[in-house]
């Protein structure tokens, strides 16, 4: 290979990979400049009208957070509980591997699946019907591999020495955690659990059968009832809408807004993980 | 006095570590027990079909499942678009992600690495719902004029949406492999008189063969089960084809789309049970393949 | 109470306050202690030296059970402290290492402040009266010869002390759980020549008042800081002896060849 040739190559490898950067930073930019003129504040707090046609998309915004904090609730501590008995329990045996097999397999499975799930168990065997409830549980069983994954990884950071420090002070095993192994490793679990849940915040497809209401403008009065959701409020504005040719503003800025949110919360994480990655160093 | 209120205090402590002990077990569990009630579920919803009307019926070759005549349940065109779009979008997937992988693990300078990392993490986070209505709004239409087609909505614009999903998956799993490969095997290439491409795609590649294999495995399970952007803009007829230029429907459109209208416990809705089990089974056996390439390999994280 | 015949050169009255009888100690399939018989007197710091896997560490974390956290390991025979076997079923692990304080080779502090690294202890025992707290820590920081260094930055960060400073730290808070045995698994190898002396000088402190056990690699260590030493080689205990007589007139030959630094 000669040098031209090689210079060639390299040329083409960085043209490739920022012109998938152009793409990414175009699609952001298509989203902002159309979404931007839309957003104000009465399409922010506003209740939508005319099925979403005019007005605002609050009850999607408020529908969409309480998803959000009802799957946080459910599977944070699932998550990290299951996480802290695989970094620090677990022996090499058959349950264990299967609990790592039982991981892949749900990190895998596709999100109408969860869908299907979440309608089977939840809305109708549980008979919570479609509800913040179902959704929240559905979104949960979604993202719990993502939250064991990052926070196992999480405590594994956490120095050997500090356990044996502990435990040879007397620590019981669960003290010795709780006192010399949460402290360090909760902000790592936290930001990277809040990054998987950020993403199950834009899912459309888990949420579609169990909780999204097409048009419903008020706001939910308990974990029973059903909400709009900001992923499938867009989705059915763009193509089911017998406007939609004519509401692209009222679409852009759901979209921004969905964009923002979800781009948000992993913002937050990392900032998060920053700052804690200052306090704690060894 | 003191002494006893020790020994309550040890007593205390131990109860407590077993009790925590049992729960956080019990916390690992729950990903076996939601395995496991997926799957029974699934098949429990779709279960009555297999007796009435059979599960030959699947097989059948058209998906017409509302009619004034008579049904059809055929997953085939389904699974053909599945297949059609997922295809397609593998084919732009993997050599622009390869590529792109080789530039940012063993060519980018560091600093271009640290902004290029989190900006390409950023496509990962777009909701797919957002990519749909990027798509049907800008992608479409630019298909449509370019191939001068009555309409946008086709296999090939799903493909590319689809593509921009797994890319941000296999470019990252793909780092990963390359970073993987010891600096001895590069380093001795290198002394050897290759140049640094020639180390790349001698020796560095191939090394990592394996964990891109499985990356490309975990990006096809994943363009496989998304659902959002191929309803969107493929268009969504279920037709037998093979051309990126028509229409299509996949198994995930048709689910999504359908579900909502089916009176729960009919035929039709049992059937979408079942393309989900076809969808579930598709994606588990892509990822046991996948770790155990990994693991045979020694690649595992 | 001392077997004159396996320790001919031990002082009659001397009490021995660790004994091992025949333990073997195995990391699932593989032997790693054979058959260690040995007796460790009260008060009187005891070297364990020799080749590195050599079982010297082992049979150390044997002595605080601090190798059940390894998994598919398994003690065999029986070691007592002050005559109570802690192998015995229903042995409360943290009374056991309450008795018996650990430092490590790689010095660990919390990153907490001093005061709550030395406090962790106390604290996780359920003393909670700050007072009482502050007792301890002064005393403990004193024991371990750090007090003069740190008492104005109690509630700086652990981690900004030096290597040295952070060892004794370790010690300190090891001290304030008021062990009567402190197990040292090669405190100073990390440290540079100043600090280790430093701790040297300190083991030469606290014999007075704690029955030491340390594991060394570093013969002149050993035979400057300690009464009695052992010597292991390949999992077994070939001699253990005053340490004067171990250095100048040892019964075995391994002992011999190993001490004059013909392999090791």
């Amino acid at each position: 290979m000669n040098n031209t040739a090689e210079k060639l190559i390299l040329f083409a490898l960085r043209l490739i990979t920022y012109a998938i950067v152009l793409v990414i930073g175009y699609i952001l930019f298509d989203i902002i400049r159309n979404g931007a003129p839309a957003l104000n504040w009465q399409f922010i707090s506003g209740f939508p009208r005319r099925s979403g046609a005019a007005g605002g998309i609050f009850p999607a915004i408020v529908g969409t957070l309480s998803l959000v904090v009802g799957t946080i609730a459910v599977s944070l501590p699932l998550g990290i509980g299951g996480a802290i008995y695989l970094a620090e329990y677990a022996e090499q045996d058959k349950f264990n591997t299967l609990i790592r097999l039982a991981i892949v397999t749900l990190a895998g499975v596709p999100s109408i699946v969860f869908g299907l799930f979440g309608l089977g168990i939840f809305v109708l065997f549980c008979g919570f019907g479609p509800s913040i409830l179902a959704g929240s549980l559905t979104l949960a069983c979604m993202v719990l591999p993502t939250i064991i994954v990052a926070s196992e990884e999480s405590l594994r950071a956490v120095p050997k020495g500090f356990r044996d420090a502990s435990l040879a002070l007397g620590a019981t095993k669960w003290e010795m955690i709780r006192t010399n192994i949460l402290p360090y490793s909760m902000s790592g679990m936290i930001t990277g659990s809040i990054l998987g849940i950020g993403r199950a915040a834009g899912e459309t497809a888990p949420i579609l059968l169990t909780v999204a209401a097409f048009f419903l403008p008020r706001l939910p009065h308990s974990i029973f009832d059903q909400v709009m959701a900001l992923p499938y409020h867009l989705y059915i504005l763009a193509t089911q809408h017998p406007e939609a040719d004519r509401i692209r503003h009222m679409q852009y800025g759901t979209a921004l807004v969905l964009l923002l949110l979800v781009l948000g919360l992993s913002l937050g994480a990392i900032l998060i993980r920053t700052h804690f990655r200052k306090k704690f160093r060894w | 006095m003191s002494e006893k209120r020790d020994m309550s205090r040890s007593r205390k402590l131990f109860i407590t570590d077993k009790l925590m002990r049992l729960l956080l077990v019990g916390a690992a569990s729950t990903s076996v027990l939601v395995v496991c009630l997926i799957f029974l579920f699934l098949f429990r919803e779709a279960g009555p079909f297999a007796l009435n009307p059979g599960l030959g019926k699947l097989l059948d070759s058209q998906w017409i499942p509302v009619s004034f005549q008579e049904e059809h349940f055929g997953v085939g065109p389904l699974l053909a678009g599945s297949a059609l779009v997922t295809a397609l979008a593998m084919l732009v997937t993997v050599p622009i992600s390869v590529l792109v992988s080789i530039y940012i693990a063993e060519i980018a300078h560091p600093t271009e690495r640290e902004f290029l990392k989190p900006f390409i993490e950023i496509l990962a986070s777009i909701p797919s719902v957002v990519l749909g209505f990027f798509g049907l709004l800008v992608v479409a239409p630019l298909i449509k004029t370019t191939f001068g087609l009555s309409t946008g909505l086709t296999a090939l614009t799903g493909a590319l949406l689809l593509s921009l999903m797994a890319i941000p998956t296999i470019i990252s799993l793909s780092e990963d492999a390359l970073v993987s490969v010891p600096y001895a095997l590069k380093n001795a290439s290198l002394a050897l008189g290759a140049s640094h491409l020639q180390t790349i795609f001698r020796v560095t590649l191939p090394a990592a063969l394996p964990g891109i294999v499985a990356a490309v495995m975990l990006g096809i399970g994943r363009v496989i089960g998304e659902t959002m952007a191929v309803l969107m803009v493929t268009g969504n007829s279920a037709i037998l084809t093979a051309s990126p230029l028509s229409s299509v429907r996949t198994m995930t459109a048709t689910i999504a789309a359908e579900m909502g209208e089916v009176p729960f416990g009919s035929v039709h809705y049992q059937a979408l049970f079942w393309i989900g089990i076809i969808l579930l089974v598709i994606t588990f056996f892509l990822n046991i393949i996948a770790q155990r390439v990994l693991k045979k390999y020694g690649m595992m994280k | 109470m001392v077997e004159q015949s396996l320790y001919p050169n031990y002082p009659k009255d001397l009490e021995m306050v660790i004994t091992t009888n025949q333990v073997n100690f195995f990391y699932g399939l593989t032997q790693a202690l054979f058959d260690i018989s040995l007796l460790i007197p009260a008060k009187h710091v005891t070297a364990l030296i020799g080749p590195s896997g050599c079982g010297k560490s082992t049979f150390l974390r044997c002595l605080n059970r601090m190798n059940d956290t390894i998994p598919h390991s398994r003690v065999e025979g029986e070691i007592s402290i002050n005559r109570k076997d802690i192998y015995a079923p229903g042995t409360d692990v943290v009374e056991l290492r309450k008795e018996v304080g650990m430092v490590f080779q790689k010095s660990n502090p919390f990153p907490k402040s001093i005061f709550d690294n030395v406090a962790y202890g106390p604290r996780i025992h359920g003393e909670k009266n700050p007072k009482r707290l502050a007792e301890i820590v002064e005393q403990s920081l004193q024991q371990s010869a750090i007090w003069d260094e740190v008492k104005d930055r109690l509630h700086a960060n652990a981690m900004g002390l030096s290597g040295g400073q952070q060892q004794r730290l370790c010690i300190a808070r090891a001290l304030a759980v008021g062990p009567k045995i402190l197990l040292m698994d090669e405190p100073a190898s990390a440290l540079d020549p100043k600090s280790t002396t430093r701790i040297e000088d300190l083991i030469g402190e606290l014999r007075t008042n704690y029955t030491i056990v340390i594991v060394t690699h570093n013969m002149q260590q050993a035979a400057r800081v300690s009464d009695y030493t052992a010597f292991f080689y390949e999992g077994r205990l070939i001699e253990c002896d005053a340490t004067p007589k171990i250095f100048t007139n040892p019964r075995q030959k391994q002992t011999e060849d190993y001490i004059t630094g013909r392999f090791g």
